[in-house]
């Protein structure tokens, strides 16, 4: 599946309430390495498509998802299970990085 | 997992990765492209390259490798997001270990490129994307209007330095010599823009309370400590080639570059070095294009051999 667009408005039900863990990548579009970090997440929610949601935040129209989740660094990943957040994954250097840590 | 073959396998999809892998498909070869995050390696986080001919108006550098990538696509290579993990480059065929499986390859261009050098300071690591970074232009924007220092003096610390000058509240370059190597350009450029230079001075320690807070620094002459609070450092201390995973396979210079003229072809029969992890004297996107075709002619030229039962490896 190709990542969703979260947004404060349906952040609840899409993350909260969603029944697979979701991986929400934290971007912006001036952010250089936001952009090299793209494919490979693009392909985790095509290669792992059933096992979890990929979803993306754009954190110059979604501030307050930004304050919430105290994002000072992007891209940031949080993977949420049962609506909860672990520890984020801060501008990973690999794909493989990212699959270890989302348990994947 | 399974394991794929291939008559080339490159590791590294940079400019000088898939220029390679570019002339081995034109040239009939099946060529799959390792790549551990995204097309373009160190090229990807300049936002503009001015000085690769053909773009006159310049490029942002990550359109740059999406067209090479696309560009080797079209003649039939193909890339596989693969962080390799192990590699055994004298065996016949050679073995590639990684995240995605194992593959095999009758020839291998080692194109990993280079990574910023880290000043090696204890909470380094942990302070990295929490004010410490290696990229101006990545970074730069979570830094507007605060102060910053940039700890280097060669060219690339010059241009963060006068980079962040355009977003930052202040900025300073902190630099361990009396003089910098930059440019000349860049002089004049440096006091316009108002960035105040720290000489001979290293960084000893960095403060922080959650994310980063100033710098200790140390006079390398007089030994006189002072502290300087910032909200951010960029660390531009020159580059590291990535070479641990070929350790003890192909023989290295002392700073751990692949040795390799520019034939590229290494100490190892159809191993070949491209780009800024082979030694050389020019690091730039177009030496690294330049290394690709050349390895491509020898890969070639090696394969034709093993084919004729004359390879020497």
């Amino acid at each position: 599946m190709t990542p969703v667009t979260i947004t404060k408005e349906n952040f609840a039900e899409l993350v909260e309430r969603a029944e697979k863990p979701v991986l929400v990548d934290f971007w912006a579009p001036w952010c250089v390495y936001c952009r090299r970090i793209g494919p490979a997440v693009d392909q985790i929610a095509q290669q792992y498509d059933g096992q979890l949601v990929v979803g993306k935040v754009n954190i110059d129209e979604q501030p307050e998802l930004e304050e919430r989740f105290q994002v000072d660094t992007i891209p940031t990943l949080l993977l949420f299970r049962n609506g909860q957040a672990g520890e984020p994954l801060i501008a990973p250097g690999s794909k493989a990085q990212i699959v270890d840590w989302a348990g994947l | 997992m399974s394991t794929a073959h291939y008559d080339v396998a490159v590791i590294g999809g940079g400019p000088g990765g898939y220029t390679a892998a570019l002339y081995c498909a034109r040239s009939g070869r099946s060529v799959v492209v390792l790549e551990k995050l995204s097309a373009g390696g160190q090229m990807a986080t300049t936002d503009q390259v001015d000085n690769y001919p053909g773009f006159d108006e310049g490029i942002n550098g990550f359109e740059l490798a999406e067209r090479m990538e696309r560009q080797a696509q079209r003649f039939g290579a193909a890339t596989v997001y693969a962080e390799v993990t192990g590699v055994e480059l004298s065996a016949c065929p050679k073995r590639i270990e990684s995240s995605e499986g194992e593959f095999t390859a009758d020839a291998v261009i080692l194109a990993t490129g280079a990574s910023p050098r880290e000043l090696g300071l204890p909470g380094e690591g942990a302070l990295r994307g929490r004010g410490v970074a290696y990229c101006a232009t990545c970074d730069g924007m979570f830094f507007k209007g605060k102060t910053v220092a940039v700890a280097g003096g060669g060219n690339t610390a010059v241009e963060d330095a006068l980079y962040l000058s355009r977003l930052c509240k202040k900025v300073w370059l902190i630099h361990r010599r009396d003089r910098l190597r930059a440019s000349a350009v860049y002089h004049r450029a440096l006091e316009e823009q108002g960035v105040e230079i720290i000489w001979n001075t290293r960084i000893t320690a960095l403060r922080r309370e959650k994310r980063l807070t100033g710098l200790e620094l140390e006079d390398v002459n007089t030994g006189a400590r002072r502290e300087l609070e910032c909200d951010g450092l960029f660390v531009a201390v020159g580059r590291v080639p990535d070479t641990a995973l070929f350790a003890g396979q192909v023989d290295m210079d002392g700073a751990g570059y692949v040795a390799a003229d520019e034939s590229t072809r290494t100490s190892v029969p159809g191993v070949f070095a491209v780009g800024d992890v082979r030694t050389k004297a020019v690091r730039q996107i177009v030496t690294a294009a330049a290394d690709g075709a050349v390895a491509a002619h020898y890969a070639e030229e090696y394969l034709l051999s093993l084919a004729e039962g004359e390879g020497s490896a």
